[in-house]
């Protein structure tokens, strides 16, 4: 996962530093070690989304949902190292789902507000380049892409997420829906993604989901899906 | 209350046969490629009579908006499915199911859950309209208090969209109650199964009003159950419990 957003915190080198004279091998079974997330800043104001995403969402959206899956990620990240400590299997594998979740949630957020940007520093400008010509060889046109992209969103049933992702064996693009917070990893990596759980919209758009589909656009950050793409 | 509901289906202009009681309608021909169609079955209370505990603004667009649009796609879903029999074409048929499972369940879900909701200052919103359904509850998790909790940390636990029901699950001549969750719209259907009642937890059930605070949604929604439609199913058969959904065909 190659996002700048995905750091953790101080704790890390603090703990590092202080236990610099404990061995290497220690440290590895010392839960205290681990860093624990941290909620990322946003790279823009809560209001600078406008109209496309209004303030008021991306503020409850960042500090309160995102915050929620970070410190939640990181309470059960504490529970699975206690089990794992203690040898009990059992509940390490009882808590994967959280990790999954929480996890997920906390990783799909970070890349969702990089992959957007007011359109003052860039926001709906296309993508070009190496990804641009991707998604021509694949989809014909950058309009034609959209289309297929905002079908697929508008085909989730429930909460979830669609993401453009890379094949890492192929190299090739492909337009993939996760559903709830499960994350883009494995076999495909994560270019772009857009938020359809209803709290990304509902405040603004309720259930007209489509007119929100189709105002993200203005709004996405094809730089950053660039970088992303190899 | 149901009785009244059922009745007034008959006055509704159904698509496919303007005019005709839901009981009068003959069954569907592929012939002609015909196929049920369902319609919106009105809330037996008012949009704001929920309040303070859910919105007015909530209750419309659940029920004229989401409830509406479910319907919508699973009678155009039951169309083509109708085509495809009649053609022969089963890998359209297969194709088909997911998305009427999923709006079909939307469909399902909101109609019991219209009927399980009544005013708060209302006589069906106390558990002493109840009983029978109370002594069982009390039987299974101790009392009501410890009942609600189990139940809460169910509706809380669900990650993404979904529902949590108190279900009655008959097996064989025993009965016994539980707590289940659901995830989407998949709806309570399995063999021996009644829902006695369910709570919406999509984020459109309560975001306008709670915003994140789904904890808040959840002690608040306790104030507004109908313990009587509650006994009502819990004494009743599966079929009595999916009455209302007949009666919209
Ligand atoms: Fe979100
Ligand atoms: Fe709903």
């Amino acid at each position: 996962m190659n996002s700048t957003l995905l750091r953790t915190s101080a704790l890390r080198s603090a703990a590092r530093a202080t236990a610099s004279t404990v061995s290497r091998a220690g440290l590895a079974g010392t839960t205290f070690i681990r860093g624990k997330a941290t909620l990322p800043d946003l790279p823009y104001d809560y209001g600078a989304l406008e109209p496309s995403i209004s303030g008021k969402i991306m503020e409850l959206h960042h500090k309160n949902h995102h915050n929620t899956y970070v410190t939640s990620f990181n309470t059960f990240s504490e529970q699975i190292a206690e089990a794992k400590q203690k040898s009990d299997i059992a509940a390490q594998i009882a808590l994967q789902p959280m990790i999954n979740f929480h996890g997920g949630g906390h990783i799909n957020h970070s890349l969702f507000w990089e992959n957007l940007a007011p359109t003052s520093q860039g926001g709906g400008e296309p993508p070009t380049g190496a990804l641009s010509k991707a998604i021509n060889d694949s989809y014909g046109s950058l309009d034609a892409f959209k289309e297929k992209f905002n079908a697929a969103l508008a085909g989730v049933q429930g909460s979830g997420w669609t993401w453009l992702v890379q094949d890492v064996q192929t190299g090739s693009l492909q337009i993939r829906s996760y559903a709830n917070q499960d994350p883009v990893v494995g076999q495909f990596r994560p270019v772009l993604g857009v938020d359809t759980w209803e709290h990304a919209y509902y405040l603004q758009y309720q259930n007209r989901k489509a007119e929100y589909y189709k105002a993200i656009w203005n709004v996405i950050n094809w730089k950053a899906a660039e970088k992303r793409f190899q | 209350m149901r009785g009244i509901s059922s009745l007034l289906f008959c006055f509704l202009p159904l698509l496919n046969a303007p005019g005709t009681c839901a009981s009068e309608q003959q069954p569907f021909e592929f012939g002609d490629m015909s196929a049920p169609q369902y319609t919106l079955p009105p809330l037996p209370y008012a949009y704001d009579a929920l309040e303070p505990h859910i919105s007015a603004q909530i209750m419309e667009l659940h029920h004229g908006k989401h409830h509406q649009t479910y319907i919508t796609n699973l009678n155009a879903a039951l169309k083509t499915q109708a085509e495809a029999v009649h053609t022969s074409d089963i890998t359209t048929q297969v194709s088909l199911q997911q998305g009427i499972k999923f709006n079909a369940g939307g469909h399902i879900n909101h109609s019991l859950f219209w009927q399980n909701l009544a005013p708060a200052s209302s006589a069906d919103a106390k558990t002493s309209s109840a009983p029978e359904l109370l002594k069982h509850i009390k039987a299974t998790w101790g009392d009501e208090a410890k009942f609600k909790e189990a139940f809460n940390a169910a509706l809380l636990s669900i990650q993404g969209s979904g529902w949590g029901w108190l279900v009655k699950v008959e097996t064989g001549k025993e009965q016994r109650l539980a707590i289940i969750t659901t995830k989407d719209q998949d709806p309570v259907v399995g063999k021996g199964e009644v829902p006695i009642y369910g709570v919406d937890m999509w984020e459109h059930a309560y975001y306008l009003q709670y915003l994140n605070g789904k904890a808040a949604y959840v002690q608040n929604i306790w104030n507004v159950i109908n313990w009587k439609t509650a006994e009502e199913r819990y004494l009743g058969t599966r079929a009595d419990a999916f009455e209302i959904l007949k009666a919209s065909i």
